[in-house]
């Protein structure tokens, strides 16, 4: 198996030479995400539109540039978050990051606390969810669509964090450079869009339906 | 150091601290004896583990047709510039 870097150099080489089925590919694996991404910042699906599309231009002007010091991934991260703030402050909106993980106070925590006793323990436990692989899971066109109605349910914030981490696989570094965000602030908000997706999908994912 | 163990509701809040590798060593033994005890939470963090990965194993959805063939004709044009 070939090594992400040399997976990576290869892409790029072949983009720079104009490979269109490289920048295709590279088209289908980012753009929806990007758009998710692009949310945080920009309200209207419309002008997350035009900011990603601004994006790949971007991306293509600077591309013979691209040295490669940072993943192509994180690259076109960066450049998506700096046109869709660019946006949201001629639009007259502005997401304080400094306000990030105070996003969504009201259903901080990860677990319904009704859901314990007064000792803490649990007293309506999670049930198990039926075994199957996350491929096979993700196989599942239910799982899968209530997945991204989730995503888009995150308070924006934390819908940031998820997107970076955890759909596109970026590391805490990569993620709190993107964002101009610190480490904790972060972890804050990846669990508490974690805590909150896994609790969205719980209605799907018991037991309860193969054991009727 | 706080040596009380820890309950259910302290783990669910511990799990992504834990799942990242930032608890303190101490912490961290405190959460596994936890785990280790209680299955409820080892199906929790099972559970969380699992949103995870169908994050990571969403398929990629390409753009709509007229806009990935908008962004192709200026792929092409900027190999031609």
């Amino acid at each position: 198996m070939r090594s992400v870097a040399t997976a990576e150099e290869d892409l790029i080489a072949r983009l720079k030479a104009g490979d269109e089925e490289a920048f295709r590919d590279l088209l289908a694996r980012h753009h929806d995400h990007l758009l998710h991404f692009a949310r945080t910042f920009v309200k209207s699906p419309a002008t997350a539109e035009e900011v990603v599309q601004e994006t790949w231009l971007a991306v293509l002007k600077g591309l013979d540039a691209f040295e490669g010091r940072s993943s192509l991934k994180s690259w076109i991260y960066a450049i998506v978050a700096n046109r869709a703030r660019t946006r949201a402050v001629r639009d007259g909106r502005t997401l304080l990051f400094s306000e990030m993980s105070n996003q969504g106070d009201d259903d901080a925590l990860a677990v319904d606390p009704s859901r314990f006793n007064a000792s803490g323990y649990w007293d309506q436990p999670p049930r198990p969810w039926d075994d199957l692989s996350p491929e096979r899971l993700a196989a599942s066109s239910q799982i899968r669509s209530r997945l991204a109605t989730a995503l888009e349910e995150l308070p924006e914030t934390q819908r940031a964090v998820v997107v970076l981490r955890d759909v596109e696989g970026c590391s805490s570094d990569e993620a709190c450079n993107i964002l101009g965000i610190s480490e904790t602030n972060q972890r804050v908000l990846l669990h508490r869009g974690r805590s909150r997706l896994r609790r969205l999908l719980e209605p799907l994912m018991g037991t309860g339906r193969s054991e009727r | 150091m706080n040596t009380t163990m820890l309950v259910c509701r302290e783990v669910t809040e511990l799990v992504t601290d834990y799942v990242e590798g930032r608890l303190t060593r101490w912490d961290r033994l405190r959460f596994q004896l936890h785990i280790g005890m209680c299955r409820h939470c080892r199906e929790y963090l099972r559970q969380m583990k699992t949103t995870q990965h169908l994050l990571g194993a969403m398929p990629p959805q390409p753009p709509p047709p007229d806009v990935e063939a908008e962004l192709l004709r200026r792929f092409k044009d900027w190999k031609r510039a």
